[in-house]
């Protein structure tokens, strides 16, 4: 049982922690000492835990419950250099009404694009209540000047971006520096409310180039401090993208942060995650791990292209009892 | 059989074993008083008994996109002769395994279909090739499944080589039979040619085993389709060996998948399936409800259907009979003399 023996026992204690989110005052010595004093990851553990999950068989009504849940988490996305506007538009559409002749399919949570299209995002979807969000940072690499980093962020809140996903600098991770990680991200959240906004911020972690599920906990822990609203496994450029066992750990520090400091902050997979069955494993343990309080489109979140359709023929298969097949939906 | 003897020897043993001392002190007594004289040479070992050795049994299972797995459902049935003798297990198809052969068979189908016409023929007759290389081994399992004697299974075996490289021989020819230039009254080039159909779901008929299993796939997959077929109760096991020959032949995975089980069960989901643009109703009774229900699951995605025919005989000239109903005719317009 992994996530029961989590809770935060660092040597700077509690009110330690609280203090660093409010100041952010800690040096690279300090942000060590606070990051490697979490208790380390249990590697075999947690990819056996991760598996287990994996096999609950979730049937009949809960399933239909669970498809609708998680289309209404889908962070619908497109992030390719020939993104058009009329690409754009597109997945606009589609997100705000994935079975145009049921209405009582829900929309998904938002459209995630790059900076340069939020305004065209943000017009095709008025009216809709559906967040657009957008990749800033120098995505996906972040091998930017923080002012071009700033810049980024601030151009696309002005433009109307309600959620921003930024990338951390991996290099300065990986080589220690973590108080350069710090301060990137709360000047990142600080250029979120540029103009007056107050848009939220998703810090991507990119797991993927972590190497190892103590970095992930550390990293995780990091952003949680430095006032990450989300942290996001991937950018879904590198591979391994999103995993399950990578997604339980990020769970459980988030659990135990908001045990520790009282503060809430979501979770979400991107990459990789490509069928309602995936979809529907992460569901069960965001569930057991994270707990009920997780399960809203407002704390978890699936960054995804290709995942909605399949979500979508699942839900034909409940409703109408035969299979179907990619010529009913979109082309994407 | 030969598990439960061993067990019993086991157990044999077992029971010996506490005596094993006093059984050596007596083995060892026995010669030294038989032999007084000479005590040097040590009594030689008594000859091991011959352990039977255990056979080594194959499973039947399933051939979906180009690999071998068992059945989703965990579920396996006795395949046994008219005569009730017991010959394999084979994997009982449920129908998530027909809708993962569906989903093989769909990613599977463009690229066969956009292969040369002249690789597909030369892919059928690779097929031919690596069944004819195995005629030893069909023609006895015909001989035992179907209850006929070996010289009809190798008479079986033959035919359904040839059959192959008939309808290899019919890829790049298809089109100079079935296509047209057709006059038109207008400045225009106008000619049809025939595409593939897509996926086509077949079930099998259940004799002859492997000719019909032939009969209804060379057909449907020369012109560029990707096939599930059923093969019915028995048939398994020479369809499962046949999707070896085809594992073996550049036969690209996914273009052949082969569900076996009873086909009452599988039908239903493949014809009601709206991935899947064609159904052969071979294997099933003509005139029965379940053929009436498959057609009308069938018209809700307005599937092409070959109806069951009652007393088809399987080693007749096929003709084009079964190629025609998976080929749609495309025609193109082209203005010319502008």
């Amino acid at each position: 049982m992994i996530g029961k023996t989590c809770h935060f026992t660092g040597k700077s204690g509690t009110t330690t922690v609280v203090g660093v989110t409010a100041q952010l005052a800690l040096d690279d010595a300090g942000l060590r000492r606070l990051l490697h004093g979490l208790p380390p990851v249990d590697q075999v553990g947690a990819d056996a835990r991760a598996a287990r999950l994996g096999t609950r068989s979730i049937k009949t009504t809960a399933k239909a419950e669970a498809l609708d849940l998680a289309v209404r988490m889908v962070d619908l996305t497109t992030l390719e250099g020939a993104d058009t506007p009329g690409k754009v538009r597109a997945l606009c559409a589609k997100g705000a009404h994935p079975e145009p002749d049921q209405p009582e399919c829900p929309s998904v949570a938002a459209i995630c694009v790059y900076g340069d299209m939020v305004a065209t995002a943000k017009a095709a979807l008025a009216g809709t209540g559906i967040k657009v969000a957008s990749v800033a940072t120098a995505f996906p690499s972040g091998r930017a000047p923080l002012a071009v980093k700033l810049a980024d962020t601030a151009a696309a809140v002005e433009a109307g971006a309600d959620e921003i996903d930024m990338v951390i600098d991996r290099g300065a991770f990986l080589s220690g520096r973590y108080g350069a990680v710090a301060e990137e991200i709360a000047a990142v959240k600080q250029a979120c409310r540029t103009g007056g906004h107050d848009a939220h911020l998703k810090v991507i972690l990119e797991t993927g180039e972590l190497a190892t599920y103590d970095n992930v906990k550390r990293a995780s822990w990091l952003a949680m401090l430095s006032g990450a609203d989300f942290i996001k496994t991937s950018t879904g450029k590198v591979s391994p993208a999103a995993t399950l066992p990578v997604t339980l750990l990020m769970l459980e520090s988030v659990r135990d942060f908001r045990a520790q400091t009282g503060r809430q902050v979501g979770v979400k997979p991107a990459g990789g995650i490509r069928t309602a069955k995936d979809a529907i494993k992460y569901l069960v343990t965001v569930n057991e791990t994270a707990g009920p309080d997780w399960l809203s489109p407002d704390w978890f979140r699936f960054g995804a292209s290709s995942l909605l359709n399949d979500l979508l023929l699942q839900r034909r298969k409940l409703a109408t009892g035969v299979y179907s097949g990619p010529d009913y939906v979109t082309v994407d | 059989m030969s598990e439960t003897k061993k067990a019993e020897t086991k157990k044999a043993d077992a029971k010996k074993t506490p005596k094993a001392g006093k059984a050596a002190k007596a083995a060892k007594a026995a010669p030294q008083a038989a032999v007084v004289t000479s005590p040097a040479p040590s009594p030689a070992p008594a000859p091991a008994p011959a352990t039977p050795r255990s056979s080594v049994r194959k499973t039947y299972k399933l051939y979906i996109g180009g690999a071998f797995p068992r059945s989703e459902s965990g579920r396996s049935y006795v395949v046994t002769a008219p005569s009730g003798e017991f010959i394999a297990n084979a994997a009982q198809a449920s129908r998530k395994d027909a809708r993962d052969a569906v989903r093989a068979a769909r990613s599977a189908q463009a690229g066969w279909a956009k292969a040369t016409a002249y690789n597909r023929g030369q892919i059928l007759y690779r097929i031919a090739e690596m069944l004819e290389e195995r005629r030893d081994q069909f023609a006895q399992q015909i001989a035992s499944v179907e209850g006929v004697n070996v010289a009809a299974g190798y008479a079986q075996v033959d035919a359904a080589v040839d059959r192959w490289v008939w309808y290899a021989g019919w890829s790049d020819k298809l089109t100079q039979v079935l296509g047209s230039a057709n006059p038109v009254a207008g400045p225009y080039w106008n000619v049809s040619s025939p595409e593939p159909t897509g996926v086509v779901a077949l079930l099998a008929p259940a004799r002859p085993t492997l000719l019909g299993l032939t009969s209804v796939v060379a057909p449907a997959i020369v012109g560029g389709n990707a096939v599930v077929v059923v093969a019915p109760d028995a048939a398994a096991v020479p369809a499962v060996t046949l999707g070896e020959v085809m594992a073996t032949s550049d036969l690209p995975g996914g273009v052949v998948n082969i569900l076996t089980g009873a086909p009452a069960e599988l039908a239903p989901w493949l014809a009601s399936h709206l991935d899947v643009n064609a159904l052969d109703l071979a294997g099933i009774q003509a005139g029965s409800t379940l053929a009436r229900d498959l057609e009308v699951s069938a018209a809700e995605n307005l599937k092409r259907v070959v109806r069951p025919a009652a007393g088809y005989d399987w080693s007749a000239d096929p003709g084009l009979a079964r190629v025609k109903p998976f080929l749609e005719t495309k025609t193109v317009w082209h203005p010319v003399g502008i």
